[in-house]
């Protein structure tokens, strides 16, 4: 009678492809991920149906749930710029390090006369610094200085890599500047409109309302 | 024939030919490799982000010139007050504190968000959704194309018989409910709204509809 004989399989079993799928899988996180940047807030927009996405070339205004106003806008250089006409409007003096910092710096949600002290402190205490949100009452509107100063040099800045492009033939990437407003859901109506009041006051009527994306009845 | 021969005897010199390097495995353990692979799979897959936040473009009206006639609201205008307790109200025409040519005065009448809000807006926007729901059969039988499609749409929405609807949000109403109420109007086809501040009379019947 013959004996059976089980085969004696191999127990190392060929990992390539799945070692292959790992690594494409990597890559395309990698090429994919953008990083969320450190906020000094933490806002939860409402949803919506819209699907427009939302401007990468930007003014940005965040409204904390408790009513407090913070500022960012796109771009390195013209953070810098803004801020040294904020300063120079404001009669105060950033050492050029300082300049740098704010640079690389997100929003932010204090006065002028506190941003020294904000920008110096270390990037991952920034949310407990007590942020009081901009001022932006009508007698010391410093958000519309904001407002204006960063929108101005936002333009001037676009216009320049226009300009670049068009010089090198190629067709210009980037957005021109828009306004953004991102709201916590549950912020008072009447700090958004104070804002608002502000944008229309400076003669700016259109703008973006960031919200979070939901599945609209289908048709 | 000597080449046969020497073929032939190729059994007996194989052993003695030249030396080989002894083969070695081209086999790497890959073990460590993979490990830090999924490390970094797990960690972006858990840090990246997909919801990219949308945004809806609002545009908002440029203030007449100072001494400029106040613009009319008739019929076709509807107003919508928000307030507290994420509540919703809304009259329909010109705001009448007291009767006035034999029209009584304005009451507000409480609408909830969600499908009642959907049906009165598709009520009261009837016209203008009939005509789009018309292009986009046109568009699904081929007889327009999307950009005509669009075109249309946008000025049907545009269009003098259109309705056209006001918010106003007194102090106590969230920014949520704004947006819930934009969505709406986007859902239901309406281009022509507002955001405009709140009078004080619209205030106080505000604060009567909600105390009862």
């Amino acid at each position: 009678m013959p004996k059976i004989k089980m085969p004696r399989s191999n127990p190392t079993l060929d990992m390539t492809p799945m070692v292959d799928l790992a690594f494409l899988l990597v890559t395309f996180f990698i090429l994919t991920a953008s990083f969320k940047n450190p906020e000094p807030v933490q806002v939860l927009t409402p949803s919506s149906t819209s699907e427009k996405m939302m401007p990468e070339n930007a003014v940005l205004i965040t409204i904390s749930p408790e009513g407090k106003v913070f500022f960012t806008i796109t771009g390195f250089d013209v953070r810098k710029l803004t801020l040294q006409r904020m300063a120079a409007k404001y009669k105060l003096k950033f050492t050029e390090k300082e300049l740098e910092e704010f640079g690389k710096m997100t929003s932010f949600g204090v006065s002028m006369q506190n941003l020294a002290k904000f920008i110096n402190t270390e990037p991952g205490q920034r949310e407990k610094f007590p942020s009081t949100g901009i001022p932006m009452d009508s007698l010391n509107n410093q958000l519309s200085d904001w407002i204006r100063y960063g929108g101005y040099e936002g333009v001037v800045k676009f216009k320049e890599l226009k300009d670049e492009a068009a010089a090198a033939g190629r067709t210009l990437q980037t957005e021109p500047l828009r306004f953004a407003i991102k709201a916590d859901g549950n912020a008072n109506y009447i700090i958004v409109k104070e804002v608002i009041k502000t944008f229309t006051d400076l003669k700016i009527y259109k703008f973006n309302l960031l919200t979070n994306f939901e599945q609209g009845p289908t048709e | 024939m000597a080449e046969l021969g020497e073929g032939s005897g190729s059994h007996a010199h194989g052993k003695k030919g030249p030396v080989r390097a002894k083969k070695q495995s081209t086999r790497v353990d890959m073990t460590p490799m993979v490990d830090l692979a999924f490390l970094l799979l797990t960690f972006f897959v858990l840090t990246s982000t997909f919801s990219k936040p949308k945004t809806m473009e609002i545009t908002f009206p440029v203030p007449p010139p100072p001494g400029s006639p106040k613009p009319e609201m008739n019929v076709n205008g509807h107003t919508f007050l928000l307030t507290k307790d994420n509540r919703v109200f809304w009259y329909s025409g010109e705001f009448k504190e007291v009767p006035k040519n034999g029209l009584p005065a304005t009451e507000l009448t409480e609408v909830k968000f969600g499908e009642d809000l959907n049906k009165l807006l598709l009520d009261k926007n009837d016209l203008i959704e009939q005509s789009i729901k018309e292009y986009k059969k046109q568009r699904l039988n081929k007889e327009i194309d999307d950009s005509t499609y669009r075109k249309l749409a946008v000025e049907a929405k545009g269009s003098p018989k259109a309705p056209f609807f006001v918010i106003k949000a007194d102090d106590k109403a969230v920014y949520k409910n704004l947006i819930d109420l934009i969505d709406e109007f986007n859902i239901c086809n309406i281009g022509k709204y507002a955001v405009t501040d709140i009078m004080i009379s619209e205030v106080n019947l505000l604060n009567q509809a909600t105390s009862k």
